[in-house]
């Protein structure tokens, strides 16, 4: 029994390998508000069908834990990627619950959702070691020499890993997506509204070409 | 009568800091911004060394205490000998400034500099 069983796991285990799809874990990076969570939403509702990833809200560190679907098959480009989608919370180098009050939070809820930042950041850190790959999300109508955004593109040049730069709220009066791809040359972008889906095939064309 | 007020800087080169050790250098660095002195490495850190940073700045963050950091860095520098690159030892930190959260704000950044206030609490 021993010998059939072990067998059959075998030969299902070599039929996986050979037919298998594509397939990658990919992280949502970026700094508080970039619209990380809005990007996930998106993808998982134009490939998965399925519920929505989290709650997006115009206070900064709204996702506090990292949030993963997996499964998410993108057909583009005539090829097929399954992805395993990480959304991670805003990285930041400061928390002060100060500026939670400032959009309304009670003292009480302001501390306690500074707490869960500072517990998100150091997780969204520690998938660094665990990921294929990186979309890293910025708001276009901000600066993008941000810390946060060199930090992240160094770790992945380091790691060798693939990085995709996403040049978000490009429906936005005041957006420059060419200010980023001028800061940082030498990664691939794509300008997207991922809260209007525009452009939004030419980011799922370059996900298929960058992580497949 | 016109007080004025001090602010420490400190400039570590990059010699010192090629014998330390990673977490010597996060060590140092948060030991000296907590107390409110401005921190400008030579040579700055290398990328796994900066999410180590971040990543004990987000431990030590208190309430009316330390709020975490400021850091500036330009984007690494790809140098080195072919060997270097082969084993992916050609990323070189560049010069970094660090400092309190509530003291230093960056005014403007760009591929070729870093203009930084400091302003000095009460």
């Amino acid at each position: 029994m021993g010998f059939i069983s072990g067998f059959k796991e075998s030969l299902g285990g070599w039929i996986k390998r050979i037919f298998k799809k594509k397939r990658a874990k990919i992280g949502l990076y970026g700094p508080p508000n970039a619209g990380k969570t809005t990007l996930a939403n998106r993808i998982v509702h134009d490939w998965d069908e399925d519920d929505s990833f989290g709650e997006v809200s115009p206070i900064p560190h709204e996702t506090r834990r990292a949030m993963r679907k997996e499964g998410v098959v993108i057909d583009a480009n005539g090829s097929s990627i399954e992805l395993d989608i990480v959304d991670t919370p805003g990285m930041a180098t400061k928390i002060d619950f100060k500026e939670f009050m400032a959009y309304g939070l009670s003292e009480m809820e302001a501390k306690k959702r500074a707490k869960e930042a500072t517990e998100g950041v150091i997780e969204a850190i520690k998938w660094l070691d665990d990921l294929d790959g990186v979309l890293l999300v910025m708001d276009s109508t901000e600066d993008p020499y941000t810390q946060v955004n060199v930090t992240v593109i160094g770790n992945m040049e380091a790691r060798k890993l693939p990085l995709l730069i996403v040049a978000n709220k490009m429906d936005l009066p005041n957006a420059s997506p060419a200010r980023i791809k001028a800061a940082f040359p030498q990664h691939a972008m794509v300008p997207i509204s991922a809260l209007e889906g525009l452009n939004i095939d030419e980011l799922y064309q370059a996900i298929a070409t960058h992580f497949g | 009568m016109i007080f004025m007020r001090e602010v420490q800087m400190d400039l570590i080169s990059g010699e010192k800091l090629e014998k330390m050790t990673s977490m010597e250098k996060v060590r140092l660095i948060l030991d000296k911004v907590k107390t409110g002195r401005i921190v400008v490495l030579e040579s700055g850190l290398t990328p796994d060394e900066e999410v180590r940073l971040i990543e004990m700045t987000m431990t030590e963050i208190r309430v009316d205490e330390f709020s975490g950091i400021e850091i500036e860095s330009y984007p690494s520098k790809k140098e080195g000998s072919f060997l270097d690159k082969l084993f992916g030892k050609a990323l070189k930190g560049r010069m970094t400034v660090i400092g309190p959260a509530n003291q230093i704000r960056t005014i403007e950044k760009d591929k070729y500099q870093i203009i930084t206030k400091v302003s000095v609490g009460d």
